[in-house]
């Protein structure tokens, strides 16, 4: 009755050496074949994924879950975070549908269609205790490089200055690099924090702290200072006067699905423009 | 029966070899995807580079390692004292009812996310280090402090059972001969429990180099070797996690390289500290 198992068990055990390997290599197997299975899913799945910059991520839920209560009947929308290059990453292994990045595509990303959805203010922040209120672009390089390192040196205010700025890669990061920086480097004393909501948590506490975050981030517990006299607005960045802009951008493999599509569509439509701009962000058509 | 006893064994090996598999496989990862930044870069430049900037292309550890180093020294030197003498006290001085009340709370300790370890150092720690000792309060000291508890459920329970485990007549015959009770202790149970207590600081050092997330929050993460407890420090864990979401290229390799150096470092440190126990 049991004849099976035991010759089976039988010749286990004189291959068991062998079986060993065997285990091994059919753990192996077993891992590629579920990874595999893994991004077929998701790619025929009836759900978009959305996955990247942490940055663009807050607006876009807040648009899955408009576009879940106004089309009930269209494929849900998942949004992820992990970062503009993990975004990158996953439209190209076809992970994820569409990926969002808070700076320009790089390397493989370039391959990609880019869809432009908003813009971004970039706000350099101080603890509202601090007197100041407006820097040169000159002045704020010379703190985040570390060459102006007292508040002294710009006004009454005692103390070492804390600068707090994002990892390297953030796309924040990134469009701070390349808007003030220059080829200037940010001090490598510098408190690195990963997220725009850290960033704000310290210098909300610290009355030496100085930093930077979205302009759609900014609240009363932070002080967002005029760069080169002109004070951090919509209106001022759609104007053109505020510079520290940078874009949000979908990148997205062709040819699209129409589910995707359909979501492209609502989030620039005039309506979904409005949303984002409610938020904080300033909309791509400058009319809306 | 023989059959029933077969299979088991069949089971438990294949669940047994997984484990074992399954570290392979996160081995083999790791190097695969480190490696190539160490042929890129130089072993020796990343390990002893200073400049962490990845976007310039300077790739260099040192900062990392120091603070790793630094960070898990601090831990220790605050929760080896603290988790032995709460052992000691639990085991040797307590009455029954205080151990039966206490033990539990510490080991309710280690059931705390880590998040929220973090959490409290955030609001609590820096802080405090801000204002009464200057400088930012993201510091080494923050970090050792939020880490040195996070350590302690580890250190006390593991070394409370290397004290339990001493044979109660060791202690009758010392205090026959007129010891005291701290002379028993001093001279007799802890030479006889000493290599459990140094599996305890083993245990409690790993859980001090690794941990990720509470450092992330309190440590600052400034890619500079710190010059004063009091300044921000990043470890190579921090490292890792803080920029690999973003990271591509050589910059997501030397992040895997970073995986690379933490893993050789921890099984130095694990070979090491097996054969002093293993010597007594």
């Amino acid at each position: 009755m049991k004849a099976l198992p035991i010759s089976f068990l039988a010749r286990a055990r004189i291959y068991s050496k062998r079986l060993t390997w065997q285990l091994v290599a059919l753990l192996i197997m077993i891992s590629i074949v579920l990874t595999g299975c893994r991004l077929r899913s998701r790619v025929g799945n009836a759900t978009i994924t959305i996955a990247g910059s942490t940055s663009v991520q807050p607006f876009i839920e807040l648009l899955a879950e408009e576009y879940a209560r106004s089309y009930p009947d269209r494929p849900a929308v998942n949004v992820q975070g992990g970062g503009s290059s993990a975004g990158g990453r996953a439209v190209l292994t076809e992970v994820a549908q569409i990926g969002m990045l808070s700076r320009q595509p790089e390397g493989p990303e370039q391959e990609l269609t880019v869809i432009p959805v908003a813009y971004d203010a970039l706000a350099v922040v101080v603890n509202p205790q601090n007197p100041i209120s407006a820097l040169s672009s000159n002045k704020i390089r010379a703190i985040f490089s570390g060459a102006v390192a007292q508040w002294s040196e710009l006004d009454q205010t005692k103390g070492r200055i804390h600068i707090v700025s994002r990892e390297e890669g953030s796309g924040t990061r990134a469009a701070f690099d390349s808007l003030i920086m220059a080829n200037a480097d940010v001090a490598a004393r510098a408190i690195v924090q990963d997220s725009n909501g850290a960033v704000r948590e310290i210098v909300a506490h610290d009355p030496h702290a100085i930093g930077y975050i979205s302009l759609g981030l900014v609240n009363h517990r932070v002080k967002a200072i005029q760069v080169d006299k002109v004070q951090p607005t919509q209106a001022n960045c759609r104007a053109g006067k505020y510079t520290l802009v940078r874009p949000f951008l979908f990148v997205v493999k062709e040819p699209l699905d129409a589910a995707s599509q359909e979501f492209i569509d609502f989030v620039l439509s005039e309506y979904g423009q409005k949303l984002l701009a409610e938020h904080g962000l300033v909309a791509v058509n400058s009319n809306s | 029966m023989l059959d029933q006893e077969k299979w088991a064994e069949t089971v438990l090996t294949v669940v047994g070899l997984s484990a074992v598999a399954i570290l392979g496989l996160i081995i083999l990862f790791i190097f695969k995807e480190g490696l190539p930044a160490f042929t890129q870069v130089g072993l020796w430049q990343f390990l002893t580079g200073t400049d962490w900037l990845p976007s310039k292309g300077k790739l260099g550890i040192l900062p990392m390692i120091a603070g790793s180093f630094m960070v898990t020294a601090g831990a220790l030197l605050i929760g080896l004292p603290l988790g032995l003498g709460c052992a000691i006290y639990l085991s040797e001085f307590a009455t029954p009812r205080t151990a039966a009340l206490l033990k539990p709370t510490i080991e309710l300790l280690a059931g705390i996310p880590s998040v929220v370890f973090g959490f409290i150092g955030l609001t609590l720690i820096v802080p405090f280090i801000r204002v009464f000792f200057g400088g930012p309060g993201f510091s080494v000291l923050a970090s050792s402090l939020v880490l040195g508890i996070m350590i302690l459920p580890t250190m006390v329970s593991v070394s409370y059972d290397a004290l339990r485990a001493v044979p109660l007549t060791y202690r009758e015959g010392m205090l026959a001969l007129g010891a005291s009770e701290w002379q028993t202790v001093k001279m007799v149970v802890l030479p006889a429990a000493r290599p459990g207590i140094l599996a305890a600081a083993i245990l409690a050092m790993g859980r001090a180099v690794g941990e990720t997330m509470a450092v992330i929050m309190v440590a600052g993460n400034s890619a500079i070797v710190p010059g004063s407890v009091l300044d921000p420090v990043r470890t190579m864990t921090s490292n890792i996690a803080l920029e690999m979401g973003y990271a591509t290229g050589l910059h997501r390799q030397a992040l895997f390289a970073t995986g690379v150096v933490l893993f050789v470092i921890i099984s130095v440190l694990n070979i090491v500290a097996r054969a002093v126990v293993r010597r007594k």
